[in-house]
């Protein structure tokens, strides 16, 4: 193989890992490669997708969110609570999404202005939005009622456009975005050059803090994001609703080749690491593999991608 | 004949898209100090790097004590009798020089349990060796850069090093720990070691080594015993063709006094006013721990001011960061690019444009992707900055070049002062004379230059006024035509000069 071939590679691996993997349970499991399946994998998938998008800033900048699981429920319970009490469709959805973004604004500003580490500040979020939201739902689902529009709000979660279900347009339209802003605004320049030095980068004129801020509201705003889809595919708020989906999330970027350090990697890998996690969890599915097992395998699977990952460089 | 310790022959090294060196040649000779020369970029680095094992070589082979040797890592090659000692320094700060010295090679007695008594009794004995006067349980952090190199040279010393290799070690010292690194050198190689000696400094060369290794552009170009070459010679062979006048200076008419600092007064400085003109260029010369660096960081606004004002353009500015700084044409190049300066992760082009961004934002934040490319190739051209591309990481440029890129990063912001602390750091005659061009080119313009330097040459021969720091005062100011080598250094150490 020659030196060119070898570099594409490299820069493709992980898609090509995402092939290699996909063909192996095509070949293992004949339900894996239908497109009704597939649709269903993009699906489930979109809920973490649209999560790690904004893990990804966050990691990028070198930091770290716990908080988005929480963020997705309290998210989702305001926003049921509302429709349920006649509020109009869209401040509802406004409300929680701002919601998401304030939740994550004071996460910045606990990590800039308070010098806090982001592990410990967003794990304390954590564990206070989760509180809050048990607080507010009293620890029982709120359905979000037979209101007038109550069709067009489940539609976020399970309505089709050109039988494409909504929720996977919503994770497109999401990394389109999110892409955009990494690739060809400063914000994205900034959260590159933060993560690979800080103290340069503050040198270099900017306001680290402001970028920091806008980060984690990015990260909080797309928690938010998930929140609805979560409600509205199940026209109700689970008050436990996005426990432990953060990690879902980390791994989803980790895999996907952002390096935890910050300042490297980027949202098409996130993509990728999302549909892998997505793609195993079906094809376990698919096998009727136990979910004790499930676990198991999930974990040693991240280990050896990152493994194998490391290994390249 | 004398013995060859260690023989490179026709060694290659290829990075992804570049060809770092191709076809050198190195002999290090016992118990001679071997000067590896040539610009920035040429390789030198890289060489040291595939010596011992750091990086793995493309083809070619080495010989050590006769013997054909592949090391896999620098462990390996520290094991058989090679220490490299890195421009970065590789010692924990957090630790004492004695855990240093010894870290994964602890004495331990039967239990496990680390001999502290014999590590400080060792310590001490190499410290005397290699005439530190430290206490071996002082925190490595807390001393200075000279102070760290030795720690660094007696840390290969306990290694048993036969050959040692210094890359570029002087490049932040003063000039009294480059004297007492010498005189380290000189009694290792009394006692036998060979070594092998990078670094910008030609003097130095003469001074301290026996023969030259010279490369260019990756390649080979010759080896030559220091006897037979002059310093002019040395450069030709270095840079391929001769060079004119290192400090063209420029004689102009100054404009109006655009900045004026008053009184200023925090933790650092006390009571420190100066201004200066349009198109000047005022050399700020001092000893290290002088406040040089602390003052240029306070107009900068990276630390507070407790009293005093900044004038600007007869106005008075106040700058709580070095955003403020660079809206208000104020910029600045630190003295440490790694750490300070440069976003080693960010491409050559990311890192120009990083504190101007917003002169090539469009419509709903779209960077102006065309213009970036144009203005990242201007200076790239203007400043000779070696790069396979724009896109090439900052982190794998050779320092020189770091540095360009570092100094190309503020001129973007088109400022009005500009604060150059130890420009020319680590960068090779050529560039050096290049970057001089660039400042006068600049000075011509009209901009003002605040220049800190520790190298009294450069501060003779491209300011047209001086002040000279002490203990975080202004020691004294002199006029270019006043100034010499000596009045520079006895206000810098304090005595008072009329
Ligand atoms: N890890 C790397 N990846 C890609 N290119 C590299 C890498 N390391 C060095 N290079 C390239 O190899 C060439 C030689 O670099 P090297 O650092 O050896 O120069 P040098 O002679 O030590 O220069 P300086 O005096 O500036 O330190 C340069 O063009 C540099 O850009
Ligand atoms: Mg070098």
């Amino acid at each position: 193989m020659n030196k060119k071939n070898k570099e594409l590679l490299m820069k493709y691996k992980s898609v090509i890992g995402l092939i290699v993997f996909s063909l192996i349970i095509a070949v293992l499991n004949d339900r894996f490669l239908t497109v009704s399946n597939i649709l269903n994998v993009f699906k489930q998938t979109s809920i973490n997708s649209v999560i790690a998008a904004g893990m990804t800033f966050i990691i990028l900048t070198g930091g770290i969110d716990l908080s988005v699981g929480s963020t997705l429920a309290l998210s989702g319970a305001i926003a049921a609570s509302l429709l349920a009490s006649g509020t109009p469709m869209i401040v509802a959805v406004i409300s929680a999404i701002l919601l998401g973004a304030f939740i994550g604004f004071l996460n910045g500003i606990i990590i800039a202005k308070g010098k806090v580490q982001p592990f410990i500040a967003t794990l304390a979020m954590m564990t206070i939005i989760r509180g809050v939201t048990l607080i507010f739902t009293n620890g029982r689902p709120i359905s979000t009622g037979d209101f007038s529009g109550a069709e067009i709000f489940s539609f976020i979660g399970s309505g089709k456009v050109f039988g494409i279900p909504f929720p996977i347009i919503i994770t497109i339209v999401v990394f389109a975005i999110a892409y955009y802003i990494l690739k060809n605004t400063s914000l994205g320049r900034y959260v590159y050059a933060l993560g690979g030095n800080e103290e340069a980068t503050k040198l270099s004129g900017i306001n680290v803090m402001q970028v920091k801020y806008k980060a984690y509201a990015i990260s909080g705003a797309l928690a938010a994001v998930a929140g609805l889809i979560v409600t509205a595919r199940l026209s109700s708020a689970q008050p436990q609703a996005g426990s432990g989906y953060e990690l879902d999330a980390i791994a989803a970027v980790v895999l996907g080749g952002t390096s935890l350090a910050g300042g490297k990697g980027g949202v098409i890998g996130t993509i990728i690491g999302a549909l892998i996690i997505g793609i195993l969890n079906n094809a376990l599915n698919l096998m009727d593999v136990t979910s004790y097992y499930q676990l198991l395998i999930k974990g040693i699977v991240i280990l050896v991608a990152v493994l194998i990952d490391r290994d390249s460089e | 004949m004398e013995n060859i310790i260690l023989r490179m022959e026709n060694v290659r090294k290829e990075f992804p898209g570049v060809v770092a060196i191709n076809n050198v040649h190195l002999n290090v000779y016992d118990g001679k100090i071997m000067a590896l020369l040539g610009e920035n970029g040429a390789g030198k680095s890289t060489l040291v790097k595939v010596m011992t094992g750091v990086y793995k070589r493309t083809s070619g082979d080495i010989y050590y004590k006769g013997e054909p040797v592949e090391f896999k890592g620098p462990k390996e090659s520290q094991e058989a009798g090679i220490a490299i000692i890195h421009q970065e320094l590789n010692l924990i700060n957090e630790l004492s020089i004695a855990e240093n010295i010894f870290i994964g090679r602890e004495f331990k007695n039967k239990f496990g349990r680390i001999d502290w008594k014999k590590t400080y009794i060792e310590a001490e004995k190499l410290l005397n060796e290699v005439g530190l006067n430290e206490n071996p349980k002082e925190i490595v952090g807390a001393l200075s850069i000279g102070k760290q190199q030795l720690v660094e040279i007696a840390k290969a010393l306990s290694l048993n090093a036969k050959l040692i290799v210094l890359d570029e070690p002087t490049d932040a010292l003063t000039d009294k720990e480059t004297e007492s690194l010498f005189k380290v050198m000189r009694k290792l190689r009394e006692d036998g070691k060979s070594m092998v000696y990078i670094s910008h400094r030609l003097e130095e060369i003469f001074e301290i080594c026996d023969d030259v290794t010279i490369l260019r552009d990756g390649e080979f170009i010759k080896e030559e015993k220091i006897e037979n070459l002059t310093k002019d010679k040395m450069i030709e062979l270095m840079v391929g063709r001769k060079l004119e006048e290192q400090f063209p200076k420029i004689n102009h008419k100054f404009g109006k006094t655009i900045f004026q600092a008053v009184n200023l007064e925090n933790k650092y400085l006390k009571d420190v006013s100066f201004g200066i003109k349009e198109g000047e260029i005022l050399g700020i010369a001092g000893l290290m721990g002088a406040g040089r660096t602390e003052l240029a960081k306070t107009i900068y606004g990276v630390y507070k001011l407790k009293y005093g004002k900044l004038i600007l353009d007869d106005k008075e500015i106040s700058i709580n960061n070095p955003k403020d700084a660079i809206n208000k044409k104020i910029a600045y190049v630190s003295e440490d690019r790694k750490k300070d300066g440069l976003i080693l992760s960010l491409s050559v082009k990311e890192n120009i444009h990083i504190s101007a961004l917003k002169n090539i934002e469009g419509k709903l934040g779209y960077l102006d992707r065309k213009k970036e490319k144009e203005d990242a190739q201007e200076y790239i051209d203007s400043m000779s900055i070696k790069t396979p591309s724009m896109n090439q990481k900052v982190k794998n440029l050779s320092g020189g070049n770091q540095q360009k890129v570092a100094i190309a990063k503020s001129l973007i912001t088109n400022p009005k002062l500009l604060i150059l602390d130890e420009p020319t750091r680590g960068v090779d005659v050529g560039a050096k004379k290049e970057i001089y061009d660039l400042i006068n080119e600049y000075k011509k313009q009209g901009m003002s230059i605040l220049m800190i330097s520790s190298e009294i040459p450069e501060i003779l021969g491209m300011s047209d006024r001086i002040i000279v720091m002490h203990e975080g005062r202004i020691a004294g100011e002199l006029s270019i035509k006043e100034a010499t080598q000596e009045k520079i250094m006895s206000l810098a150490v304090g005595e008072q000069v009329i």
